[in-house]
Parts: structure tokens; sequence; C-alpha cells
């Protein structure tokens, strides 16, 4: 069994921080994994993507066609990478950036409101947190409990950033239930 | 020890570390930029040290000096500055030194783009700096695989007094897979002192060292040519190093490939194998020296029809591999530029086209 997610959204949106997490998460629970970052001539506010390989199994190409799912934090995002989702796959809708929706029927969407969430919590840029929970709530790609650990060993040693990721964590949980 | 979520960038310079260089040399280019940032970080850390030169020429001369003292040292680089270093890389492969450099390939000529490539297979393989020389190139494919060949470059620099290279691309060194590093090697050179200029009152030896690439004695430079060839042929005869995939059974097509790229062939591959169809593969992990008698034995398989090098190049290895099957199979090419890596679907779409 292998799954894939594409994280999408601006550059500075912590893109590439949720899909390490992940990626982390998923190499705890003995997944095989792969982090494949977008490298163009990157800046912050500039499109920003990666993909997440999980795998029971060494993981061959990491050019991926058709992922298995789709955490898109911006409209731009949503547009160029949902129609490549495979059927069945989760879709997560930023909407508090992005006012359309993915336009399928045969996937899983899940509206969060991943941006205004953060706002409420206090920082914008505990979205990506957000966001990256409630898909994992949503798709259980690995056990909550094990991201929620990851979570809080990204931040380890930033005492003042866990509370807040930890808020994210549970606030982005309820999002997907 | 635990596995480690690492880019491929980091973890070459860590495996450095582990492998007991704790020299390293370099100037920033994108896509390895990674190994300086984490280097100049990790390696006050270890007692050890990093110098960023003035340009890429001045690395190379600067290992080139290091290792003449016996040091045990490393760069990194990408495609253009490879291309800067290659002068001082025929200096120390004529003097004899043992040096370690690390090429992420980005796509060229010139500056080209910033994206994985394998459009430096020739550079690596067949010069890139003057004279009769070669490398010992290792190609990586996954960033363990990355680890495990930087640890053993360094051995093997020293066992063969030569400088080895590990050919990258863009993708092995920003990705991040999981690493274990093995346990650390010894810190020195062990062979050292038959080369070495560390000053006569440190070694044994009453014999004093010279460092030097500089023969005008026509006998002489043609002897010091033939010791070096012989080195490259103790290669050919010892370091080759190649993973058969699929290759048991009986195959249509055989695929040659490297790198990142041969993750793709490998996905592919297994898709094809559901939908009844059987290819097979030879990865050269070392791409000189070449395993040239795997893929002559692959290629003449009764059940093997065609052959196709798929490289992230214009037809570069493509050459050496129609040289090892010496005319019994068709050899085909396909390949790519540019930095858009092909997908398995494109690789499945040209293998069908071949039957």
């Amino acid at each position: 069994m292998q799954s894939e997610v594409m994280f999408a959204g601006f550059g500075g949106q912590g893109i590439l921080a949720s899909g390490k997490i992940l990626a982390h998460a998923a190499m705890e629970a003995g997944y095989e994994v792969a982090w494949i970052p977008s490298y163009g001539p990157e800046m912050r506010g500039g499109t920003a993507y990666c993909l997440v390989v999980i795998s029971d199994r060494p993981i061959g190409s990491p050019v991926i066609k058709n992922p298995q799912h789709l955490v898109a934090m911006n409209r731009p995002s949503l547009e160029k990478f949902a129609p490549m989702v495979k059927p069945g796959g989760v879709i997560l809708v930023n909407s508090s950036l992005i006012p359309i929706r993915c336009g399928r029927t045969d996937v899983d969407e899940l509206i969060v409101p991943a941006t205004g969430i953060a706002n409420d919590l206090g920082s914008v840029r505990i979205a990506n947190i957000v966001a990256l929970s409630a898909f994992v709530a949503r798709s259980k790609i690995v056990d909550f409990e094990l991201l929620r650990r990851c979570v809080n060993e990204e931040f380890h040693g930033k005492e003042s950033f866990i509370e807040m990721n930890t808020n994210a964590v549970e606030q982005g949980r309820k999002a997907a239930a | 020890m635990a596995k480690v979520l690492m880019k491929g960038n980091e973890a070459i310079g860590e495996a450095a570390i582990r492998a007991g260089c704790l020299n390293y040399f370099a100037y920033p280019i994108t896509p390895q930029s990674e190994v300086a940032e984490y280097l100049s970080k990790r390696m006050p850390d270890v007692g050890g040290m990093f110098l960023q030169g003035e340009s890429e020429v001045a690395v190379g001369y600067m290992l080139f000096g290091a290792s003449a003292c016996g040091a045990r040292v490393f760069t990194t680089s990408s495609s253009p500055g490879i291309s800067l270093m290659s002068e001082a890389i025929s200096y120390i492969a004529g003097a004899q030194c043992p040096a370690v450099f690390v090429n992420i390939i980005r796509g060229g000529p010139g500056l080209g783009g910033i994206l994985p490539s394998q459009g430096d297979y020739f550079q690596a393989t067949k010069g890139g700096g003057h004279g009769d020389y070669r490398l010992l190139v290792m190609a990586p494919a996954s960033v363990q695989e990355a680890v495990e060949m930087v640890m053993l470059a360094f051995p093997l620099a020293e066992k063969y007094r030569n400088p080895v290279m590990i050919l990258g691309d863009g993708l092995i060194g920003q990705m991040m897979e999981p690493v274990e590093f093995p346990d650390h090697l010894r810190t020195e050179p062990t062979n050292k002192d038959a080369w070495a200029t560390n000053g006569m009152d440190t070694r044994n030896s009453k014999k004093s060292n010279l460092v030097k690439s500089l023969y005008l004695d026509p006998k002489m430079l043609n002897d010091h040519n033939l010791h070096l060839k012989s080195k490259y042929d103790q290669m050919k005869r010892e370091e080759i190093r190649y993973e058969a995939y699929n290759a048991d059974g009986d195959y249509k097509i055989l695929i040659v490939s490297y790198g990142t790229m041969s993750r793709v062939c490998r996905t592919a591959i297994d898709m094809m194998k559901e939908d009844g169809l059987e290819v097979g593969m030879i990865r050269p992990k070392t791409l000189f020296p070449f395993p040239e008698k795997a893929i002559y034995d692959a290629a003449v398989k009764e059940s093997c029809q065609k052959v196709i090098s798929i490289e992230m190049s214009m037809g570069q290895m493509v050459e050496d591999v129609d040289r090892c099957v010496k005319g019994r199979r068709p050899v085909e090419w396909y390949g790519k530029c540019g930095g858009d890596v092909p997908t398995p679907e494109e690789v499945i779409g040209v293998i069908r086209g071949l039957l």
C-alpha cells in the first residue's frame, strides 16, 4: 500500500514544514517515507508545494503524477492540483482563503477555515498545523496521537510555540469531525 | 543509531563527518547549498573546519593542498562549480592525492537550470579536466545510499590515492528520507605516510614525499600514466557495483538506468509486471568502473529483445551501454532534460513503444 499527500500553498504558509511533520510521523509509525519539496527559485509569497510519499515497502519513483490526497492552502494550488487527485482521496480546502470548491464528486472534500482558526488562536503562522491536523484526523493516514507527538517534537526547544501548536492540533481535529 | 528523517544534502554532510572527514571546503550553489549550511553549523561541534572559498577554482586547490598534507578532505558542488574545479581534479589525480567530490547535478549546459539532471555523466566518467585520468564515480538512488557511498568514498579515495566522485542529482539532494548512520570510521587516512607532505619527523620512513604532477621526461611521464592506468584497471576488477532488478526471470526489455531515474524505472517495472509485461533493469551504482559484464550478460539473455538506457540527459550513458552490449541487441535511448523528471507512466509509454 502506498499513499501520497500533496501540500500546496504560498511560500511562507509552512507548506514544507507540514509535509515534514507528516513524514516524520509516518516514519515513526514504521512506514517508508519520502518528502519531496518543490525547489524552484522560491520566495515568500510565491507558490510552494511538497509531496509526502508513505508506503509499506521501499519507495520507487519520487515523481508522482496523481497523488492520493491534497491539502490546498490557497486558490491557485486547489485549481492546479485538485484535478490530479486520485478518486477516493481527501482534498482539504483552506476555505478562509479559497472561495471556490474542488468541483469533484469522487473525492472526500474537507472544508476547513484553517487560516481563520489560526488567527483566532493567535497566529496566522499555525494555519499549516490546523490544516495538517484536520487532514490527518479525516484521512487517518497516521495515528492522531503520533501526529500530536511529532508536532511537539518539531517545536522542541521553542516552548512558547508548543502551546499554540498544541491548540492548533486540537482545533484542526475538531474541524475535521 | 535510530532512523532520522534528513534531506539528502544534510545527510551527505553528516556522512562525511562520520567518515572522519573534518575538512570541508565549498562554495554555495543550488541545489546543494544545504550541505554547506549544515556543515557550517555542525563542523565546529566536532572540532572540524568549513572554509568557504572565494570561488570553486580556489576550493579545488584548497582540497589539493590539504590532501597533500595528509588531511581527509571533501567538497560538494553542483555542475558549473564542478566545471570550475575540474582543473584541480586533474592535478589531484595526477599527483595521486585522495579527495572526495560530491556533484549534485543541475541542468546544463552553461548556467542551465537548478532542477535535477544527469547531464554531467560524461564530465564525471570521461574527464572534465585534462589528461589521462579517471574518477571513481558512484551514483546513489536514495538518501540512505548517498550516506553509504559518501562513507565508502573516503577509504576508496585513499586506497587508490585518487579523487572519488559522488554523482547525485537535485532530487537526491533535496529529498528527505529516513536514514541510519553507521558507526564512526577512522579519523585519519591510514596510508598517508606513503604520500603526505606532513613532515619527516612525523613518520618512520626516511623517504621524503613529493607531491607533483609535472613529469617533463617522456619516459617518466609514460611510466606515470601506466601506473595511473594500472589503478584504473584495478578499480575495474575490484570496485564495480550495481543492482539487478527483476532480472532473474524472462524479460523482453532490459533497462539500464541510475540514480533518481532508476527509481522511476523501478516503479514503472512494477506497474508493467502487474499488467503481465516483464522488464528487467541493471542499475549501475558505480558509473566508473561501469558494470560492463553485468549489462552484457543481462542483454544477451534469450528472452531479451532490446536494451534501453533511460537517463536525464541527452544520450550520454547510452554510449557506454551500447559499448557493453557489443551489437548483440539493439540499444535504444530515452531521456529528458530541464528538470522535469519523467514519470513512471511516461517510462511505460516508452517501453511499450519498443515492442
